[in-house]
C-alpha cells in the first residue's frame, strides 16, 4: 500500500438523522490501485462511498464529520464546488441507467455541460472513453442508435465510458456487476485492470470474490466500521478480525 | 451443491482423520515389530496400505472439488490445502512403517545384535509426535504443534547415536554387517516418521494463524 494517496480520510463519521451511518473511518485510498469495499447489506458501504464525491449532499438528512482529503484538499471546505468534485471523481451505480438517447449523446451529453462543443474533441472523448471502457468495437458502427437498445452489460460499460468522457481522476463504483452475467462481469473486471493505471478506482462489491479477484486493497465494513483493511491477499488468505474471516467464508452476512 | 460446504469440510476432515486412524495403527504395529519382535500383523499394515493409499486419492479428489465448487478464502481455504499437505504426510508415514516391518523381518531372521535402548526411546517419542501432531490437527493446537518441532532434534541426536554404536558393531563384527544395516534402515524410516510429524505440525500453525514456519521462514509481521 505504499506509494501516493489519493484519499486521506480521517475519522469520518457519517449520520443520517439519529442514526451513525459510519463510525470513525480512517483510510488512506492509494493513487492508482482499486480499493475494493466489501461488507454486508447496511455496513455502511454505499454511504462511505457517495461521501468521496459529496453524493450525500442531495439527501438533507446526511450531516458529515471528519476530514476527506483528495490530494490533499479537504473536500467538504466551503469552496470546492460538489459539481466540480464529481467531474473529478465519477461515479457508476448498481444499475445501468442510460439516457434516452443514442450511445453517441450518452457520452457527450456530460461534456457537453461543461461546454465543450468542438465536434473533432468529442468525436475524439467517445472513441476514447468507449475503447478504455472495453465497448469501441461492439458499438463504433451504430453509435447513433439508441443506447437502450444495448444489453444489460454493455449499458453498464457505457455508463463507466460516460463517466470516463469526464476525465475523472478517480471512478467510484457502487455494484457495478450486481446485474450482470458472468461474461460482462468479466469484461468489466478486465476494464477496471487496465483502467487503474490512469485512475484511482473504488469499488464496493458484495460480491467478495470479485474483490479478491481485481482489488489490490480490501477493506470491511461492518455496521457502520471498518473492522480491517489491508492488501487483498492478505484480506482472503489471513485476515487478521475473526469477523473478517467470518463474512469472506460466507459465515454471515 | 447439494450438501452444504460446511459439512462438506467436516465430512473431509473425517475422512482425513480415518486414514490417520489406520497410519497410527500401522506406526504401532511397526513399534510392536521392533520392540516385541512381533512380525504376524504384516499382513494387516499391508492390507492398512492399500486402503491408506486408497484414500489419499479419494481426499485429494474431495479437495479438488471442494475448492472448484466454493472458492474458500482465508481459514477455509488454508484448511483445505492443510488437509491436502496431511494426506501427502500420512501416506508416506504408512510407506515407512511397511519398510519398517520389512527391515525387521529380515533382522529377526538372524540372530538379535545387541539389547535395543536408544531404538525404542527413539520410536516411542516417534510415535508419540506423529499421534500428537494428529490430535494437534484435530483441535487445532498451536502450543500442541509448537511443542512437536521441539522435539524433532531430539529424534535426531538419538539417529545419530543409534547409527555410530552400529558402525562401530559393524567394525567389530563384521559378520553382522546385514543385520546393522537392516537396523540403520529401520532408525532412519523411524527418523522420517519424526519428520512427517513435525511437517503436519506445521500444518496445523498454518491452518489455525496462516503462518508458515517451514525452514523457518517465519514472516516478522504476522
Amino acid at each position: 500500500m505504499e506509494g501516493d494517496y489519493k484519499f486521506r480520510i480521517n475519522n469520518l463519521n457519517v449520520f443520517w438523522g439519529k442514526a451513525q451511518a459510519l463510525r470513525s473511518i480512517s483510510i488512506d485510498i492509494p493513487a492508482n490501485r482499486i480499493l475494493g469495499i466489501i461488507g454486508p447489506s447496511g455496513s455502511g458501504k454505499t454511504v462511505f462511498l457517495r461521501s468521496l464525491n459529496r453524493m450525500n449532499d442531495l439527501v438533507p438528512e446526511i450531516s458529515v464529520e471528519g476530514r476527506i482529503l483528495l490530494d490533499g484538499e479537504d473536500i467538504y471546505h466551503p469552496d470546492v464546488d460538489p459539481v466540480k468534485l464529481r467531474k473529478r471523481v465519477g461515479m457508476v451505480f448498481a444499475l445501468p441507467v442510460p439516457l434516452p438517447a443514442s450511445i453517441y449523446d450518452n457520452i457527450v451529453f456530460s461534456p457537453s455541460l461543461f461546454r465543450i462543443r468542438d465536434r473533432k474533441k468529442l468525436n475524439h472523448l467517445v472513441e476514447t472513453s468507449l475503447t478504455s471502457a472495453f465497448l469501441w468495437d461492439e458499438v463504433k458502427d451504430r453509435l447513433k442508435t439508441s443506447a437502450l437498445r444495448l444489453s444489460g452489460g454493455q449499458q453498464q460499460r457505457l455508463c463507466l465510458a460516460r463517466v470516463l468522457a469526464m476525465e475523472p481522476e478517480v471512478i467510484l463504483l457502487d455494484e457495478p456487476c450486481s446485474g450482470l452475467d458472468p461474461i460482462s462481469t468479466a469484461a468489466i473486471e478486465d476494464a477496471l485492470g487496465i483502467l487503474k493505471k490512469n485512475f484511482t478506482i473504488i469499488l464496493v462489491t458484495n460480491n467478495t470474490k470479485q474483490a479478491a479477484r481485481v482489488a489490490d486493497n480490501t477493506a470491511f465494513f461492518l455496521m457502520s466500521e471498518m473492522i480491517e483493511y489491508g492488501a487483498t491477499e492478505q484480506i482472503f488468505t489471513m485476515p487478521r478480525d475473526k469477523r473478517t474471516n467470518d463474512y469472506v467464508t460466507g459465515r454471515f452476512g | 451443491m447439494d450438501r452444504h460446504f460446511f459439512d462438506e469440510l467436516n465430512s473431509l476432515k473425517q475422512e482425513l482423520l480415518n486414514m490417520g486412524s489406520l497410519v497410527e495403527e500401522m506406526v504401532s504395529i511397526a513399534v510392536r515389530a521392533l520392540v516385541e519382535h512381533d512380525v504376524n500383523l504384516l499382513e494387516t499394515i499391508r492390507q492398512n496400505e492399500a486402503r491408506v493409499n486408497r484414500l489419499q486419492v479419494d481426499i485429494d479428489e474431495y479437495c479438488l472439488k471442494l475448492i472448484a465448487l466454493h472458492q474458500p478464502a482465508a481459514s477455509d481455504l488454508r484448511f483445505l490445502l492443510g488437509i491436502s499437505k496431511i494426506n501427502a504426510e500420512l501416506e508416506r508415514v504408512g510407506d515407512h512403517t511397511v519398510n519398517i516391518c520389512k527391515g525387521i523381518s529380515v533382522v529377526l531372521e538372524k540372530e538379535q545384535v545387541k539389547p535395543f535402548i536408544d531404538m525404542p526411546k527413539m520410536v516411542e517419542i516417534v510415535s508419540s509426535m506423529f499421534k500428537e501432531s494428529l490430535h494437534a490437527f484435530v483441535i487445532l493446537d498451536v502450543d500442541k504443534a509448537r511443542m512437536i518441532l521441539l522435539r524433532d532434534d531430539q529424534v535426531d541426536q538419538l539417529r545419530y547415536k543409534i547409527i555410530q554404536e552400529l558402525i562401530e558393531l559393524m567394525k567389530k563384527e563384521p559378520e553382522k554387517v546385514e543385520t546393522a544395516v537392516s537396523l540403520i534402515l529401520t532408525a532412519n524410516s523411524f527418523e522420517k516418521i519424526a519428520d512427517h510429524a513435525t511437517n503436519i505440525a506445521e500444518v496445523v500453525i498454518f491452518v489455525a494463524q496462516g503462518k508458515d514456519v517451514r525452514h523457518h521462514f517465519e514472516d516478522p509481521l504476522l
